[in-house]
């Protein structure tokens, strides 16, 4: 049964590899019998890989296998964080059904790997704490007699451990579950690894945000960046503002997140090292808002009247900037991260430009006619607001372009395709921090294997001196939601968000293609052997036999 | 109480008359895809007790009690027309509903399409308004290609692919089962086809029981299974089970160690053919066997000084396509002597007559060209060039598919005939269960009106979109993991993961 397994995984990375174009009028590989194999990798199937490994040709057999606290931990039992991920791991690795106690009385024979003994070197583990930004997310693990030991200073390391220690377990020929004597030392070269999920354009059950964050720890992915509301809808159920999402949801009940659900969310995502990072877009993309509260959207005028229809957020009216005080005051309790994402993009000025309220207020302040004056205006109140909250926060890249004044510890998060090498160097070259996410929107489909595209950007392929290098503190993959919803999330983000975690965790000279394509197609098939696809082979496979 | 009456006329369609003469009240109704040739509908609407609904035969039908894909179907409908039937408290009613049709596979189609017609309002009441169709298909072949080569589709998900294909009214599976990667088929006259050619022997094959389970599911929704094996190229995952039947390359004047298409030069190749599609004739029971004879590599073929000599003897001179010719005439010829018809893909046209030509390549501009060239001279095809539906792209492409004029081309009304009908192409290069539905669906639908609907009534493709959204809507609450159009929502979203 087991080897079947094997087997079955064995072949499916074997089809991922086909090239072949059948009936394809572009005619590539038309040779018959061009089949790429996949080939071992000498690092076996590690993604993203370690920065240091070290793999011997020694393998111990795991028939009677455990994951312990070590005794020097500062972390024991009472961590429920790496308790919980410790039972997690040892089903991923064994299965359920053969989930059992410790049998430390069965006889083990010599090369025999009873232990994985779990080791938090600093004295403060940060069990019951959030990731952030800073938090340390090295590790090392050597796999040897007569158990195996992961260091790490924090638990989060510790979680990255337990992934890598899990993708090095394979099955021998007779089936047996095996790992090879193994030494790693890993850290990440970026500390911001993101994916965006938008549930705003489409709703997205609560099921599905919690399986892709659990596919996110599997690629060492720390940040889920939440673009939770949008024009389309406003699903974000706020115990301040009940009528936000009574208004402004697809539906009231069905289509809403409410504070039970955010929480889980939040915890769900701690227990495996990754951070919330919530969105409220504004002035613009904001459409959802104005359902729910009243006078809070610019009226746009046709002539001398109002044409019914409502712009971005009114930036010149008091009880716009009260409305925005009262709110993220409850999103900076709800979400525990020190960041919150205020969004800022694309604010279309014409509904502003319409409206005369707007155009006297431009007058009396002396803008004239740039209406990115205005933005920036508000985009200040707002940051102000925000501050007094005591969070930081993360802007997309045109409040930075506009000239708004910013806090020292902002990150600008750059996204507009052309020219996004110069933003970042213009970005640094500012001292502001910045995450990459240009090259990243993986809602842009095409045939074929675009993450190969995805796996060649190098975040810091841009002029600037190595100080402004340091600045950039990572990326996200974004998955707009236009085109996308619970029924194609799975297939659409992964495995192709793989090659950007493995450009954000690894070293910066992992760039052998081939060798990226034969780990992740393992890696792949790992993936689906862990069942976050309804339809799930690999698995469907092993329950059958 | 509602009941289904069916009915055998002499006209070549069906019509789905409902008439339920009930209490008045006012709703607009929701679209039926793909849309029906003649469709009245009034704002009058009637309430459906699942309590009291129920199908049943017509006294004058033809078709009775144990009309096994009658039966199944009733039953099937009910629980797509009631998904969460809960004992309601409506008021008794009385009304009937008529669906006649000559055959239960216009009965089929007419269930779905009264299943579409059916909706709930916000407290859960079941509602269908008053509503006369006429309803028959543009166009007699209506199909979807799977690929299982390239990557293996459990049954599982070719039941599920066939349900689905139901509800946009698709009526052939085109089942690519074999190709250069691997042989998921197990013969029974040569089982080491797949036991060296699959990619696994035991999880990554189709039994005979398989293949059984798949062509009565396919029959009970009214789809026919068209399998086709492919030769003489796409076939180096035969090779490995069967030994001489590739053609061996050379490198100068030695054995390279590869091999490119089907030897035709031996003897031993046809009687393997003869004893392979005699099993094949009688597995699938359609009328019709796909023959492949695409993309055929010459160079191989070329190499081999057998092959060669062969051409010489022959007379072909240099030209390898008429040793393709040759290959595909002796194929033609052992499937006509089992009773089939033979369906080729458009590379064999030059060649042969007696089989219909399946066209996959080109621009809008050269397959209309080729429909017309192949029309003329007298050839039955199909068309499938403008939907190979594997290639995807951002945004609605389905609005590509469905702007597709089938009968756009030059030529006469007798040639016009001639177009049986188009399939959707989903290769398997990059295709799996874990993303083919929502790959295929609702993109494929588009295809599907485009062969059943009147082009006329549906050539406003803004008009189709919320149709098509209304009724992908209607798939994802079957459980069919269709995907989003565009920004939105369902009442009922996806539940799985």
């Amino acid at each position: 049964m087991i080897t079947a397994l094997k087997f079955t995984l064995l072949l499916l990375a074997l089809a991922f590899a086909q090239g072949l174009h059948y009936n394809y009028i572009d005619e590539l590989d038309k040779e018959a019998g061009t089949v790429r194999a996949v080939q071992a990798s000498q690092y076996v199937s590690l993604w993203p890989l370690p920065q240091k490994v070290k793999i011997l040709d020694l393998s111990f057999k795991l028939t009677s296998f455990n994951i312990v606290d070590a005794k020097e931990s500062s972390a024991g039992s009472s961590c429920s964080l790496l308790q919980d991920a410790y039972r997690r791991y040892y089903e991923y690795m064994f299965g359920i059904a053969k989930r059992q106690g410790p049998r430390k009385s069965r006889l083990t024979g010599p090369s025999e790997l009873t232990e994985l003994q779990v080791w938090i070197t600093s004295p403060d583990s940060e069990c019951d704490g959030y990731p952030s930004v800073t938090s340390d997310e090295s590790y090392e693990l050597s796999v040897d007699l007569p158990y195996a030991v992961l260091k790490a200073p924090k638990v989060w390391g510790a979680l990255h451990g337990l992934e890598t220690f899990s993708q090095l377990v394979y099955e021998d020929q007779y089936g047996a579950k095996s790992i090879n004597s193994t030494a790693i030392s890993d850290f990440p070269r970026f500390a911001h690894r993101g994916i965006l999920l938008d549930s705003s354009r489409h709703f997205l059950p609560l099921k599905v945000i919690l399986a892709n964050l659990e596919t996110m720890a599997m690629n060492k992915f720390n940040v889920f960046h939440w673009h939770i509301v949008d024009d389309q809808s406003f699903p974000y159920l706020s115990r301040t503002f009940p009528q936000l999402s009574q208004q402004g949801a697809y539906h009231p009940y069905t289509h809403v997140y409410t504070p039970a659900d955010v929480k889980m969310v939040i915890e769900f995502g701690r227990l495996r090292g990754i951070r919330v990072v919530p969105e409220f877009d504004t002035p613009g993309h904001t459409q959802s808002w104005g359902k729910g509260q009243k006078d809070l959207l610019t009226p746009c005028y046709s002539g001398s009247k109002p044409s019914g229809s409502f712009g971005p957020v009114n930036p010149i009216l008091n009880t716009t900037y009260d409305f925005m005080s009262q709110f993220f005051k409850e999103i900076s309790t709800v979400f525990p991260d020190a960041y919150v994402h205020l969004g800022g993009d694309e604010v279309d000025f014409t509904c502003w430009k319409s409206n005369p309220d707007i155009q006297k207020f431009m007058d009396q302040q002396g803008y004239g006619q740039d209406y990115k004056k205005l933005e920036s205006f508000y985009i200040q109140k707002l940051l102000d607001i925000v501050t007094t909250t005591h969070k930081g926060y993360m802007i997309w890249q045109e409040v930075f372009d506009n000239g708004v004044k910013l806090k020292p510890d902002t990150v600008v998060h750059v996204w507009i395709g052309g020219g996004a090498n110069e933003e970042m160097g213009k970005v640094t070259a500012a001292g502001y921090t910045t995450i990459l996410s240009a090259p990243w929107y993986l809602d842009y489909i095409s045939y074929a294997q675009d993450w190969q595209k995805y796996y060649k950007v190098e975040p810091l392929d841009f002029d600037g001196t190595e100080e402004q290098k340091k600045l950039v503190i990572g990326g996200e993959a974004c998955l707009w939601g236009e085109y996308v919803d619970a029924t194609n999330l799975t297939p659409r983000l992964w495995p192709r968000a793989s090659a950007v975690a493995e450009r954000l965790w690894s070293a910066k000279d992992v760039t052998d293609i081939n060798d990226a394509f034969n780990r992740l197609s393992v890696h792949r098939c790992r993936m689906v052997a862990h069942c976050y696809d309804i339809l799930c082979i690999c698995i469907s496979f092993y329950d059958k036999l | 109480v509602a009941a289904a009456n069916f009915g055998r006329y002499t006209r070549p369609k069906f019509n789905l008359v409902l008439l339920i003469i009930l209490q008045l009240s006012l709703h607009t109704v929701e679209g039926v895809w793909p849309l029906p040739q003649s469709f009245t509908s009034s704002t009058e609407r009637y309430p459906l007790n699942p309590k009291a609904f129920y199908f049943g035969y017509g006294r004058q039908s033809a078709a009775q009690q144990d009309c096994s894909v009658l039966d199944a179907a009733f039953k099937r409908y009910f629980s797509l027309i009631f998904p969460d039937y809960t004992s309601d408290n409506l008021s008794v009613s009385a009304g009937q509903a008529s669906l006649n049709a000559e055959t239960v596979w216009g009965a089929l189609r007419g269930l779905e399409t009264f299943s579409q017609l059916v909706y709930q309002d916000d407290f859960g009441t079941y509602f269908v308004n008053k509503t006369e169709i006429d309803d028959f298909p543009r166009f007699q072949f209506r199909g979807i290609l799977l690929d299982t080569s390239r990557h293996y589709l459990p049954v599982q998900a070719i039941l599920k692919t066939l349900d689905a294909m139901a509800y946009s009214k698709f009526n052939v599976f085109h089942w690519h089962i074999v190709d250069d990667p691997s042989f998921p088929y197990q013969s029974r006259t040569f089982p080491d086809l797949s036991s060296t050619g699959a990619f696994h022997p035991m999880t990554h094959i189709y039994t005979q029981s398989d293949v059984r389970r798949v062509i009565s599911h396919a029959r009970l929704w009214g789809i026919r299974v068209l399998p086709e094996f492919d030769s003489p190229g796409h076939t180096q995952s035969w090779g490995k089970g069967q030994s001489d039947l590739l053609t061996p390359c050379y490198r100068g004047s030695t054995p390279s160690g590869t091999f490119g298409p089907v030897n035709p030069v031996l003897p031993s190749t046809y009687q393997f053919m003869a004893r392979l599609f005699k099993e094949v004739s009688s597995v699938f029971p359609d009328s019709y066997i796909h023959l492949g004879g695409d993309e055929v590599d010459f160079s191989c073929w070329k190499s081999n000084p057998d092959v060669r000599a062969f051409m010489q003897k022959m007379g072909f001179g240099g030209d390898f396509t008429k040793l393709e010719a040759f290959y595909m005439e002796k194929i033609v010829n052992i499937t006509s002597a089992l009773k089939k018809t033979s369906i080729v893909w458009q590379d064999v046209f030059d060649y042969h007559e007696r089989v219909m030509l399946h066209i996959w390549k080109g621009t809008p501009a050269s397959y209309k060209e080729e429909l017309s060239r192949m029309t003329k001279a007298g050839m039955r095809v199909l068309l499938a060039a403008p939907w190979y539906i594997n290639h995807i792209a951002y945004g609605q492409d389905w609005r590509n598919y469905y702007t597709v004029q089938p009968l756009n081309f030059s030529g006469t009304e007798e040639q016009k005939k001639l177009v049986i009908g188009g399939e959707v192409c989903m290769w398997g290069e990059y295709v799996d269960a874990t993303n083919l539905t929502p790959r295929l669906w609702p993109r494929a639908s588009a295809a599907a009106e485009r062969l059943w609907s009147d082009e006329k009534q549906t050539s406003s493709v803004d008009e189709a979109f919320p149709r098509l959204q209304d009724f992908r809507c209607k798939l994802v609450r079957r459980g069919i993991r269709a995907e989003p159009l565009h920004v939105g929502h369902c009442k009922h979203e996806y539940q799985g993961v």
